[in-house]
């Protein structure tokens, strides 16, 4: 049962999934997490910082993950959890496949077609509110702790979530070179 | 056919950080190694398969792949694109669950998670640039992220409502001219 769940979810992110893998993280976390609680936020923030630092697109990387851990944190083998990963990974690769070959074959030459540009004006702004939506979910005890629980966590969380956003967005470190870093900080300082 | 698959798979092996982070290695390997197609083509098939839901690197494999074999050889390049992502989260998966318990381990994420949650906040900014952000369309992203973040809105819904929002306003404007 949650196998079928696994494949239709991860099939209607695969056919909505505009705008990339950061975008895509959003729908992943409002099917996920928000509506199923299949993984709660933590969880969820683990898998988002191994899918970045491993090869691969973080869309597939992602399904993968979730597929997994899903099916375990259910309660099922992990046999299961390898069936549920393979499930979830087709299904999200599979509507963009089908759309593709069908552009490929016929669409090609609409492409321009202005009706698609009309469709476009109103994804693109919408495609950057989700990826903030994302970031902001994320604002989360299981991330950041709380003042009141663990004032010495909450203030070494502020303090790393404003090191790795300066030292991306100002100076383009490398996404894995912060994720170690930071994890090593964690190491150190808890 | 089989060099098809292989060169995909070397491209899914040797790219971290997500599918923007491939197009170098595609270029390299695609346009200038094995010249399956012009820089041209892969401009315009960047353009193709930004425009396409679903995963980038993947879509644009199974371009190449149709171009060359078909749909045998779409089907193949996606499969080389996927598979070692796909076997390396799994063995991760597979063994994180017993090291997630390491005090270090535990520790170690405690400290990346923060980090995570910013370097998905960082290129919330660089696209709103190449979204084409602008005092117009400004609220679009807005209500989107608060609709999301507070209302909880699925986000599914909000990429349908943008789509058909964005057609409507388009053809509108456009009979607006026609009289």
């Amino acid at each position: 049962m949650l196998l079928l769940q696994l494949f239709w979810t991860f099939f209607k992110i695969g056919l909505f999934g505009f705008g990339g893998g950061y975008a895509m993280l959003s729908m992943i976390q409002g099917e996920v997490v928000t509506r199923y609680h299949w993984l709660d936020a933590g969880q969820f923030t683990d898998i988002v910082a191994i899918s970045q630092s491993t090869p691969g697109p973080i869309g597939i990387n992602s399904a993968t993950y979730v597929g997994y851990t899903s099916m375990v944190n259910a309660g099922y083998s992990h046999v299961w959890g390898i069936l549920g990963s393979t499930v979830s990974t087709f299904a999200v690769v599979f509507p963009s496949f089908v759309l593709m070959l069908m552009i490929c074959k016929f669409l090609m030459k609409y492409k321009n077609h202005r009706y698609v540009e009309y469709v476009f004006t109103g994804l693109r702004p919408a495609v950057v509110g989700l990826l903030a939506a994302a970031a902001l979910l994320l604002l989360t005890k299981e991330n950041f702790s709380t003042p009141k629980e663990c004032p010495w966590q909450f203030a070494i969380s502020i303090l790393l979530f404003i090191f790795a956003f300066v030292s991306q967005r100002l100076y383009k470190l490398n996404p894995i070179l912060i994720v170690v870093i930071t994890g090593i900080a964690g190491i150190i300082l808890y | 056919m089989f060099e098809l698959i292989s060169t995909f798979f070397k491209i899914g092996l040797f790219t971290i950080g997500g599918g923007y982070a491939m197009i170098p290695l595609i270029e390299e390997e695609v346009v200038r190694k094995k010249e399956w197609l012009s820089k041209e083509e892969l401009v315009d098939l960047m353009a193709v398969a930004q425009s396409c839901p679903g995963i980038f690197a993947v879509n644009i494999s199974i371009f190449i792949g149709h171009k060359h074999c078909g749909t045998k050889g779409a089907l193949l390049c996606a499969l080389g694109t996927i598979l070692p992502s796909f076997l390396i989260i799994l063995a991760i998966a597979l063994f994180f669950q017993q090291f997630r318990e390491y005090e270090l381990v535990n520790k170690f994420f405690m400290g990346l998670r923060p980090a995570v949650v910013a370097l998905i906040a960082a290129p919330v900014f660089r696209m709103a640039k190449t979204a084409k952000i602008n005092r117009y369309n400004f609220w679009i992203p807005i209500a989107a992220a608060l609709g999301i973040w507070l209302l909880k809105v699925n986000p599914i819904y909000v990429i349908i409502a943008a789509g058909v929002g964005g057609f409507v306003w388009g053809k509108y404007k456009e009979e607006e001219q026609g009289n």
